[in-house]
This record gives C-alpha cells, sequence and structure tokens, in this order.
C-alpha cells in the first residue's frame, strides 16, 4: 500500500520520502517481516500521525526514518540525504544533525538541567560554538514557555514541563524532520492535547515535518494527514 | 566527556561505594610498597651507599660478604684491569654490643664495617679503635662520645660521629678503619677470621666511560675466575633475603592490582547496564560508542584519581605517626608515583570491560520502549 503527500506538493523537497522499504528480523528458521514495501512521503513542514496497534510496525518505521535501523530493501531519502546505505557512523551523523527524536518517556539526562538537555545535541553533533548553541537553546526554551525553568533538573519539572523540554532538545539541531515516540502516552487526557497542540504549533511555526508514532485516536485531529499500519503494511 | 564529567560533580554519591574502596586498595598498596621499601632499605641501605659501579666478592663465596675472601694479591689484579679507576676494600661483622648504661642483656646488634672508599654520607674512616654510628642506633643509647663493647670479647670501640640512613640486614651500621674491622672480627668471629690486608669484597669504581658489565667482566677474567663481579644494584639484591622480600611483595602488589582492576571494572560494568536506556537514547542523538565509552574512561580515571590521592594522604599520615626505627616503613616519592600510576592503569583497563557493553547498546532500543 502507497501513501503519499498528494494535496498540496511542496516546493522544498519533501522531508522524508521513503520506497518501498522492507524490514525483515531472521527468528531462527523463519523470517519475521516487521515491514512490507512500505512507501511513504511527507512534506517538508507536514505533520503525519503513524497509527497502529503494538507490533504493527510502527516503531520500525520510526527507526527506519530516524536513522536508527538500515531497512533491507527499497530506499530512504531524509531531507533530500539518501540514507539507504550509510553505515553506523554516517548513520549517527545523521541523526546528530538532521532528524530530532522526542521519545515514549521523555529520557531527558536526569542530572542535566533543562538546558543542558538542549545543549547536550550540540556537544555531541554539530559544535555550532558554546555561545551561538546558549542562545539557540535559550531561545527555544523561552518559545517553550520554560525560560523560568531553564536550570531545574528534570526531576524539579512536572510532566508537560518535561516533554516541553525533549521537544526543545528534538528541534535544538534545527531537524529537517521530527519523529515522535507515543508523545502523550505518559500524560494524562488535559495534558496531552497541550502537548500535542505544542507540537502542532512549534512545527508548523519553523515549517519542519514530524512523524507522531501513537495508537492514540485522538491525536489525529492535531495533525495533517494519518497513516495507519498493520502487521507492517500502511494504509492511507 | 562532558556528560560524563557532569555526572561526577552532581551526583557524587554514585561514586562513593566505588572510591571507598579504591581509597582502600590505593592506602594498602602504598602501605605494601612503604613495608617492602622499609624492609629493602633496612637490609641494603649500607651496601646500596657503596660509591662503585661494581661489588667484587670472591668466586666460591656466592655474593656472600662473610664468605667472601680477597687478598692483597687479588686485589692487585683488579686494580689493573682497564677501565678500573680506584679500588676499596670493605667487610662487615655482625655482632652484638653493650652499651654503657644498657642491661647486660640488653645488646644492640650492630653491623661493623671496615671501609677504604667512603659510602655517600659517611666521612674517611676514622682512627684505630674508633666508628661512626647510624642514627638508628640512637635509641640503643649509642652517640657521639660513648665507647660500645662489640662481641664475646667486649672488643672497645668509640663512637666519633653518626651518620643517617645505613642498615645492613635489618641492623644499625658501625663504620670503622680495616684495621678495626680486622680486629674486632678476628677477636669475636675465630672462624671467620680475615689475615691482614685481607677484605670481604671490593668496592670498584669504573671510569666514567666505561661500561660497567664490560669491566665487571675483564675483571673476572684477569683474575682467572677467582672473582664474581657484580653491579651495584646486583650486588644488593643478591643480599640475603632480598630477592625473596621483593618477590613476596610485589605479587601481594600484584594481586591488590588485579583486585583494583576487578572493582572498577564490575563497578564501571553494573553502572553500564543501568545506564543502557539513556546510552541508548544519547546514541540515538548521535553520540558515538567512543564518546560514551570515553565517558566512562573519565570517570574511572576521576575516581581512581581521586581514591589514590586520599590513599596517599593516609599512607603519608601514618608514615608520620609511626615511630623512627619500630616499623621498616619508608614511603618514597617513587613508590607514590609508581602505586598511583598502576592504578590508572588498572582504572583504564577495567573500564575496557564495559566497552563491549557499550558498543553493544542499539541505539534504536531508545524508540518503542517506555522504560
Amino acid at each position: 500500500m502507497t501513501t503519499t503527500a498528494s494535496s498540496h506538493r511542496q516546493i522544498a523537497p519533501p522531508a522524508l520520502e521513503m520506497t518501498n522499504v522492507r524490514k525483515v528480523y531472521p527468528m531462527g528458521d523463519d523470517e519475521v517481516v516487521a515491514l512490507d514495501h512500505a512507501t511513504l512521503t511527507l512534506g517538508s513542514d507536514e505533520i503525519v500521525a503513524l497509527l497502529g496497534p503494538s507490533g504493527s510496525g510502527k516503531t520500525t518505521l520510526c527507526s527506519i526514518a530516524g536513522g536508527l535501523l538500515t531497512p533491507t530493501a527499497g530506499s530512504v531519502v531524509v531531507g533530500g540525504q539518501d540514507i539507504t546505505a550509510y553505515n553506523t557512523k554516517r548513520l549517527a551523523k545523521f541523526r546528530q544533525e538532521t532528524v530530532g527524536f522526542v521519545f515514549q518517556s521523555v529520557n531527558l539526562v536526569p542530572f542535566l538541567t533543562a538546558r543542558e538537555n538542549l545543549l547536550v545535541v550540540n556537544e555531541l553533533g554539530r559544535r555550532t560554538g558554546k555561545q551561538q548553541a546558549r542562545s539557540r537553546a535559550d531561545q527555544l526554551l523561552e518559545e517553550l514557555g520554560l525560560s523560568d525553568r531553564r536550570d531545574n533538573l528534570p526531576s524539579q519539572l512536572s510532566g508537560g514541563q518535561r516533554q516541553r523540554v525533549a521537544i526543545g532538545r528534538a528541534l535544538m539541531n534545527e531537524p529537517e524532520l521530527v519523529l515522535f515516540d507515543e508523545p502523550t502516552s505518559a500524560l494524562d487526557t488535559h495534558l496531552g492535547e497541550q502537548v500535542m497542540q505544542l507540537i502542532r504549533s512549534e512545527m508548523k511555526s519553523r515549517g519542519t515535518a514530524a512523524v507522531v508514532v501513537t495508537h492514540d485516536e485522538r491525536i489525529v485531529h492535531y495533525t495533517d494527514r494519518t497513516v495507519r499500519i498493520t502487521d507492517g503494511v500502511l494504509h492511507a | 566527556m562532558r556528560i560524563a564529567w557532569r555526572e561526577l560533580r552532581r551526583r557524587p554519591s554514585r561514586f562513593v561505594t566505588a572510591t571507598a574502596i579504591l581509597t582502600l586498595l590505593a592506602t594498602l598498596l602504598m602501605l605494601l610498597g612503604g613495608l617492602l621499601d622499609g624492609l629493602i632499605d633496612g637490609a641494603t641501605s649500607a651496601v646500596a651507599a657503596q660509591r662503585g659501579g661494581i661489588i667484587v666478592f670472591s668466586s666460591t663465596s656466592e655474593k656472600s660478604f662473610p664468605r667472601s675472601r680477597i687478598s692483597p694479591s687479588l686485589r692487585a689484579t683488579v686494580a689493573q684491569v682497564p677501565g678500573v679507576v680506584d679500588v676499596g676494600g670493605i667487610g662487615v661483622a655482625q655482632l652484638g654490643a653493650r652499651v654503657p648504661g644498657n642491661g647486660p642483656r640488653d645488646l644492640a646488634d650492630v653491623a661493623l664495617f671496615g671501609y677504604e672508599l667512603a659510602p655517600r654520607g659517611v666521612p674517611a674512616p676514622p682512627g684505630p679503635g674508633e666508628a661512626y654510628a647510624d642514627r638508628s642506633l640512637e635509641r640503643k643509647g649509642i652517640h657521639p662520645g660513648v665507647t660500645i663493647e662489640v662481641g664475646p670479647a667486649r672488643t672497645p670501640i668509640r663512637i666519633v660521629g653518626m651518620v643517617d640512613g645505613l642498615s645492613y640486614s635489618d641492623q644499625g651500621t658501625l663504620w670503622s678503619s680495616p684495621d678495626t674491622w680486622r680486629n674486632a672480627t678476628n677477636a669475636n668471629l675465630p672462624e671467620a677470621g680475615v689475615g691482614p690486608g685481607v677484605f670481604q669484597a671490593l668496592v670498584v669504581r669504573v671510569d666514567p666511560g666505561a661500561d660497567p658489565a664490560a669491566v665487571a667482566r675483564r675483571i673476572d677474567g684477569r683474575t682467572g675466575g677467582a672473582t664474581e663481579s657484580l653491579s651495584l644494584g646486583a650486588a644488593v639484591n643478591a643480599l640475603p633475603g632480598v630477592s625473596q622480600q621483593r618477590s613476596t611483595f610485589n605479587q601481594i602488589i600484584g594481586v591488590t592490582i588485579v583486585i583494583a582492576v576487578v572493582v572498577v571494572a564490575l563497578f564501571f560494568a553494573l553502572l553500564t547496564v543501568e545506564r543502557a536506556g539513556l546510552y541508548a537514547v544519547l546514541k540515538a542523538l548521535g553520540a558515538t560508542s567512543q564518546t560514551l565509552f570515553g565517558g566512562v574512561v573519565l570517570q574511572g580515571v576521576v575516581v581512581t584519581a581521586l581514591a589514590t590521592a586520599v590513599g596517599t594522604v593516609i599512607a603519608l599520615a601514618i608514615d608520620i605517626a609511626i615511630p623512627p626505627g619500630s616499623i621498616p616503613y619508608t614511603l618514597l616519592p617513587s613508590r607514590v608515583l609508581t602505586s598511583a600510576l598502576a592504578l590508572l592503569l588498572a582504572a583504564v583497563f577495567g573500564c575496557v570491560f564495559s566497552l563491549r557493553r557499550v558498543l553493544r547498546i542499539d541505539p534504536a532500543s531508545a524508540i518503542g520502549t517506555g522504560q
């Protein structure tokens, strides 16, 4: 099954182009097909909800799009970069520079302040220079309403504040694509809606594409498009 | 690296256990080294202080001063060997000394040396019946102006000065002229008597441009195999019990270093397992295995350096607290440095055991888990 962003083609290159991507895991003498000929294209500022039950392959798709896994077959192009044949080292550099992640449990570094959690991205990757990185981190925190919390440790922040710090971290390297892994699963309904509003406004204001992996149907209201996945097969 | 450093600063409690154990190990290592150096120093410092590159024994002596005899003719042969600048006879007799004011059974164990070439810290040989005494004998009441009686024949020897840090077989030394030593030896140890002009060994000074090992071979060749010439270091190691003490202590020190490796390896392996989730996230953000492993090594080295510093302070405090002469304990700067270096290498080596775990952490595991 093929899904494309056909409604409004962007002038800028697509943020993500996955073409006939397969991911097969060996399991003893057999093989498990986690992703079966998946084709997905995201416009440069498009937000797509990837909806599916547990074990449907949405995490595998997200991992391949983010350069965490390499496909068994097919091609993956992110922001114009064909990462299909990248080795581990090039994938690490690609992740440093081109994608942002917001993980299911937020996963901030517990002994770093909110500001330092954002600066980690620069320390690991692009290294734009301390001053420039600090300015960007401060700007992001201000935009996310966390200026007065920048020197707090994650343990001193609420769940929603931690989620916002994680979003800031994902945006720190000015990515082409941000991958959200179940961003509302640990939050109550009200907070989940707030976070999704924030994600939408942040992505749209920056013109950044995003894939939101979820099994929560309510999230589709905040995305441009919904793609469903079942047993490794994408459905529009 | 910065992340690892910040963790050390902000979560010091996580590293307290490993630091405490490594501090105990560092202290143990310094104490063992100090005891080894103290024992070796007590057994050998009188020989190690000789100002000559070669010590010549008679070939049948098995490198033992009491068993060795060098006749005047043999000495003359040695003196003519090319590369030899100066030759001085030396001999030693281990005796009990009666000290005025002490009880009749309260003997001071002394090693009476007769010498021609003054060792480091010792003046030229004193007059007949006189000797310089090692300062360690002061606690036995031996000091300048006192006349002691050595051996069963109660040979009188008047102390005319003190010298520092010269022991032989853990006994304080007396430094006398060759004749004083010969007279005392012949009077008190008749079975070990020495004739006129005879010494137990020779201290040989070598031409600065000559190879001491080659000169030693030439000496033994020129004497037709009647001598066995050793470098000063080899002569020190040949003293009774020295190599055995060194070997035993070095084995204990080696085991202690292995334990330090195991402590670091286990601690950081557990820490790495505990951090697997965090490392997966950092890898997903673009951290390389090298960066993460570098952080582990940094933490291992810092924790060990801190433990070594505290261990050194404790060992120095023990050194100050020990009354002089009560326990053979000498903490040398070289020992502190080598122990610290060994511990730091142990830390790096211990951290290597975490490398495989760090390499195996899959960044993809950061996604799709709620941990």
